[in-house]
């Protein structure tokens, strides 16, 4: 028994904004079979994870607050897979944006500098993040060596590097030998008082707003996009492919970076190990749900921090483990995938042959 | 007698398209039978039914008078059928013992399979190395491998599909006689082609298909070309109207010294290449597939590079070390070989792939992409090439061969560039493209244009090209005068033979 | 055993499941299938593995837990690239996020429970030699990887099937066109490269800590995959390849130990760069494509 795939060629638009939402509902039963397999109430943990967070107003504010870095990295990385080009290492230039992000309130901790820190701190961030991913981006241009294994590798030396920072040259000396930093002098605003609503959420839509703006319109954008579908006719236009990767990486990097200093700057407020949950993989999932569209992508960052979320409430309510919220995470993944291809593609099952 | 093979009421459908319409055939034993017609007439898909790559919706396959199931291609390689693929199905990284050895039935040891090779390389003038990597060969070598391991099969019915598109004429002979030895020995041969005078010289029977249905069955050696020609189109063949007589402007194109090691590790070297395009003429570039024409078209669109800027100009400007932005600024335009993937992008839409080769001018402003400008050209385009298509800006994918070729001709024709640049412009296109494309190529050329006509089809550079040049191994012939020389010739120069030095 | 053998040894340990896995990975490269997801059948494969042995008492039972657990996570890596011709890359990557997922839940359990190492099994005569422990002193899966590599040297280049795999993996188009199986062959590839990641798994909760815990394989399953890079694709080099990196680790363990006024996370970052240098050395030194030619490209016959 096998699939046979019959390609469908012309594909209705409206087929393709609707398999996103196909792939959740079916995540969302295979999740639930997970969950009853572990003897636990599929039912509860729906309640919990999907419906409690979006009825309650602290829960509407943190789902801004996960969603907003997810959606900036996706963004950024939407530029790579959009080229054809896998950057899977935006984890590492997450980390490398909030350190370089950070030295600027370190180096000025405590001199009475103004606001402008905080601007600095985004541009050095960004600009961290920009260079950590030209690494793998110059690796492949210069030798030709494949950007999955060298962006991925590049995760463990920024994790350690953050790591050697907080516990030794970084550290706060008031701080009882806990691997942190100082807190820093300046932190992004809240938006409400009393609340936990920074200004950083409000870039993340003006980073996916630029970034349609670059896809649909700009010759860069069509360039990526042809760059992606198909290399030979990019050359033919005359955009040089070496170019499109480093331009796409440092996107990417830059937004990876920017999403770091934002969450610091933002939310923690000072350097630790651990401040990324993960976020510059669990963005690869948001890149797809969103299908590499802006707009989609917003909506996937909703629907996967809103998962983050649920997972943190289900730890608590349901003594659900973190690990499920990645489980759910991979079926998601999978589920977009699949779903794609069942637009793309007519499926037949049929019996024997090849 | 019992037919070898007979196919009666085949019909294949793809989605809308019916492929094979109640087709009927029957192959003798020892009988060399060609099947006829144009591209798209629906000959491969007859052909992979028949070797069990396809099945048919309708309609039964008789193999020496019994009912068979084709399930695959081990099934009609036990029956005893052999297939030659027009687009070879070798392995580039593998020896040639080693592509051989891959496709014979299981079970067969593989111990004595280069003596093997050896003694059916002898019988019928086969001559492989087995241990040679296959990329290391021509052509003719490669094609020697697909009949070599069809051969050792020992069939009873050989299908070739296009068998002498990659030849030299002097090849294709040696073919033929390899091919008369086999009928001779009692193998029934199919021989798919659209090449009208092979079919007289060497097939016994013909059975034309057009758009999908058999249109006669006939001794070929009775028929005369025209006869033949006419039944395969279903019309008189268009003609292309040939210039009125114009004068020879100055040099537009010229490479001067051309060298380049290939960018691909499998591909062609040019070798101190030399040619110059004058203004109102057409030359054509022959050559068997492979020998550097796709190098040789990178190196003049300015896609690859050459070492210096003298080595390619454009009305006298040096632009070797421009890229293909820079020459289309210099008003040259350029048509790549492929349609799908090079010339165009199969999934942007037609309005989006005027922007991709004409985004300097006027398709895009400042960085920003101008859709309108694009929507309009496009439009003006399929109106001017009456390129036919379902939707109003549909994705350059879903149109037909002919109609895409049409457009990217076309997208580059309203430019009136002064030099064009194109490799194989009819490649694959039904007769009615090809005559509006040849058209506006020599019309483009009588209005003071130069034109490099790169094409694997001497039938072709024969119709439009005023002088001729020949490409074997990156080396380039001196142009001919096309009323000067004789395909004798130009074959010995696709072979290598008095090459560009001695001439 | 003078020091240099006890060195020697813990090369071999460390190298042991990077070069199963990584053999795994290279018998599905070669089919021409990418299947990035090892780092998560690694981990399941360490998580099921360990899991089945405690439950059950028998190391045999943890072991074929985990290769079992191999096999279900490739087999649903195949139906997504084989049965629904979606991209590799992000279908693995799929596979890992679900991969490290699916080992946390598995192995919450048993964080903290410890369990006997799989003993090594001596070779009466041969181990007593001189240096002999080295090779000769082992537990069976340092017996089995070494067998796994000259199988598969043998398999691609002298066996039949292996041919058949090799011209699947050069190009599909072609060997559809011959009749040869190409998504059944690519499937059994898949397959035995998952048996081979669950069982490197396996041997890291098994004999290598031997104990289980959270983010255990360290990111082994992606040097495994550069290793086939490494190894231009080639069974021999590929061992060699392992052991080179082996030694790297237990280079950087003993310079943590020896304390030589080097952060220890710089030692800890040693492997993750020294993969990354590799990889360039080995670009710089091959202008030519030596991968498999139909490599990571999705296949859909036509019908």
């Amino acid at each position: 028994m096998r699939l046979e795939l019959v390609p469908r060629g012309d594909v209705s638009p409206v087929a393709r904004v609707l398999s996103p939402v196909a792939a959740v509902a079916a995540a969302i039963l295979i999740g639930g079979i997970i969950v009853a397999i572990m003897g636990r109430s599929p039912l509860q943990a729906l309640q919990v994870y999907f419906v409690e967070p979006l009825t309650q107003g602290w829960a509407l504010q943190e789902l801004a607050i996960k969603a907003t870095p997810l959606l900036i990295i996706a963004v950024g990385l939407s530029f790579c897979f959009r080229a054809s080009l896998w950057n899977i290492g935006a984890e590492g230039q997450f980390i490398i944006g909030a350190l370089t992000g950070s030295m600027v309130p370190l180096a000025l901790h405590g001199s009475g500098a103004g606001p402008w820190v905080l601007a600095a701190g985004l541009v050095a961030g960004a600009l961290g993040g920009l260079l950590y991913a030209l690494i793998p981006a110059l690796l492949r241009v210069a030798f030709g060596v494949s950007e999955i294994l060298t962006s991925l590798m590049l995760v463990y030396v920024a994790e350690l590097t953050l790591d050697y920072l907080v516990r030794g040259p970084w550290r706060d000396p008031k701080g009882f030998n806990f691997p942190q930093t100082v807190t820093f002098d300046w932190t992004l605003p809240y938006i409400a008082e009393g609340d936990r609503l920074h200004a950083g959420i409000l870039i993340a839509p003006l980073v996916a707003l630029a970034a349609w703006f670059v896809m649909r319109r700009t010759l860069f954008g069509f360039g990526i996009r042809v760059a992606g579908e198909s290399p030979k006719a990019a050359r033919f236009a005359g955009f040089s492919a070496d170019r499109m990767v480093i331009a796409a990486f440092c996107i990417s990097g830059a937004c990876a970076g920017l999403a770091g200093i934002v969450e610091v700057f933002g939310q923690i407020h000072q350097l630790k190990p651990g401040i990324s949950p993960g976020y510059g993989f669990t963005a690869i999932t948001v890149a797809f749900l969103g299908r590499l569209h802006p707009a989609g992508m917003v909506f996937g960052a909703l629907v996967v921090a809103l998962t983050v979320i649920g997972g943190e409430n289900a730890q608590i309510v349901m003594q659900l483990p973190l690990d499920l919220t990645r489980v759910f995470q991979g079926v998601l993944l999978m589920c977009v995938l699949a779903a794609d291809a069942l637009v793309s593609y007519r499926v037949r099952v049929v019996g024997g042959g090849r | 007698m019992t037919a070898l093979v007979a196919l009666r009421g085949i019909v294949k459908r793809f989605g809308t398209l019916t492929a094979n319409d109640h087709v009927d055939l029957d192959v003798q034993p020892g009988e060399i039978h060609a099947l006829l017609g144009e591209n798209g007439a629906g000959k491969s898909t007859l052909v992979k039914i028949l070797f069990g790559l396809l099945q048919p919706n309708e309609g039964t396959i008789r193999w020496q008078g019994r009912e068979v199931m084709l399930s695959g291609p081990d099934a009609a390689a036990a029956l005893g059928i052999g297939m030659v693929f027009q687009h070879f199905s070798l392995f580039d990284n593998l020896t040639v013992a080693e592509n051989i050895g891959v496709a014979m039935p299981k079970g067969d040891g593989l111990a004595d399979l280069e003596a093997r090779i050896a003694a059916v390389g002898k019988r019928y003038g086969l001559a492989l190395d087995p241990s040679r990597p296959v990329w290391t060969l021509s052509a003719g070598e490669r094609q020697r491998i697909e009949i070599v391991r069809a051969l050792l099969r020992e069939p009873k019915l050989l299908i070739l599909d296009e068998p002498t598109s990659v030849l030299t004429p002097q090849e294709a002979e040696t073919l033929f006689s390899t091919l008369d030895t086999l009928a001779a020995g009692g193998c029934g041969l199919l021989y798919i082609t659209h090449r009208l005078e092979e079919v007289r010289r060497l097939c016994h029977r013909a059975t034309i298909l057009r758009a999908g249905k058999v249109v006669a069955a006939c001794d070929p050696r009775q028929e005369s070309v025209a006869a033949l020609a006419s039944l395969m189109v279903g019309s008189e063949v268009a003609e292309v109207r040939p210039a009125a007589a114009h004068a020879l402007g100055p040099v537009r194109f010229s490479l001067n010294g051309l060298t380049l090691p290939s960018s691909d590790l499998h591909g062609v070297a040019l070798k101190a290449v030399s040619l110059e395009v004058r203004g109102g003429e057409i030359v054509g570039i022959a050559g068997v597939a492979g020998n550097g024409q796709a190098e040789l078209f990178g190196a003049m669109s300015g896609e690859d590079l050459a070492a210096s800027a003298e080595a390619v100009t454009i009305d006298g400007k040096p632009v070797g070390r421009d890229g293909i932005d820079a020459r289309r600024k210099r008003a040259a335009a350029f048509v790549p070989e492929e349609r799908n993937g090079h010339a165009a992008a199969p999934r942007m839409t037609l309005s989006e792939n005027v922007v991709l080769s004409r985004h300097g001018d006027g398709m895009a402003r400042g960085g920003l992409v101008d859709l309108r400008a694009a929507k309009d050209m496009a439009q003006a385009i399929i109106k001017a090439f009456d390129v036919r298509k379902g939707k109003v800006d549909p994705p350059a994918g879903t149109l037909s061969g002919g109609n895409l070729q049409k457009f990217v001709v076309g997208r580059e024709m309203l430019r009136k560039p002064g030099v064009l640049i194109v490799n194989q412009p009819t490649w694959g296109v039904d007769p009615g493209a090809t005559a509006t494309i040849r058209q506006a190529l020599i019309d483009l050329a009588a209005s003071g244009a130069a034109v490099v006509v790169i094409s694997q089809d001497l039938d072709e550079i024969y119709a439009i090209a005023d002088r001729i040049a020949v490409i074997h191994d990156g080396e380039l012939s001196k142009a001919y005068p096309a009323r000067e020389i004789g395909r004798e010739q130009i074959g010995l120069l696709m072979a290598g033979a008095g090459h560009a030095h001695a001439a | 055993m003078g020091v240099w053998e006890a060195i020697l040894i813990t090369v071999v340990t460390a190298a042991t499941p990077l070069l199963i896995a990584a053999m795994g990975e290279l018998v599905v490269e070669r089919a021409g299938v990418l299947n990035l997801g090892i780092e998560g059948m690694m981990a399941v494969g360490a998580a099921c593995g360990f899991a089945a042995a405690i439950l059950s008492g028998s190391t045999i039972l943890g072991i074929l837990a985990a290769i079992a657990a191999g096999l279900v996570l490739s087999g649903l890596f195949a139906l997504l690239v084989l049965g629904l011709a979606t991209n590799q890359v992000a279908s693995g990557l799929a596979l890992t996020i679900l991969g490290l997922g699916l080992s946390g839940l598995i192995g919450a359990g048993f964080v903290g429970t410890q369990r006997e190492a799989i003993p090594p099994v001596y070779i009466p005569g041969l181990t007593d030699l001189p240096g002999g422990h080295v090779l000769f002193g082992e537990n069976p899966f340092v017996y089995f990887s070494l067998a796994l590599a000259f199988a598969t040297l043998w398999f691609l280049g002298r066996s039949r099937a292996g041919l058949t795999l090799r011209s699947i993996g050069e190009n599909h188009a072609s060997a559809h066109a011959l009749g040869l199986p190409v998504l059944k062959v690519r499937l059994a590839a898949i397959l035995f490269g998952g048996a081979c990641a669950g069982l490197a798994g396996a041997y890291l909760s098994l004999v290598y800590t031997p104990f289980w815990s959270p983010g255990m394989t360290a990111g082994r399953g992606w040097i495994a995959l550069a290793l086939v890079v490494f190894a231009s694709w080639r069974p021999l080099r590929l061992l060699f390849g392992a052991y080179l990196f082996g030694g790297a680790t237990v280079l950087q363990l003993h310079a943590q130990a020896a304390s030589l006024g080097i952060p220890s996370q710089a030692l800890s970052a040693f492997p993750y760069v020294a993969t990354i240098v590799a990889l360039v050395v080995m670009s710089v030194g091959r202008r030519s494509a030596t991968a498999p030619g139909s490599l990571g490209a999705p296949f859909v016959p036509d019908r």
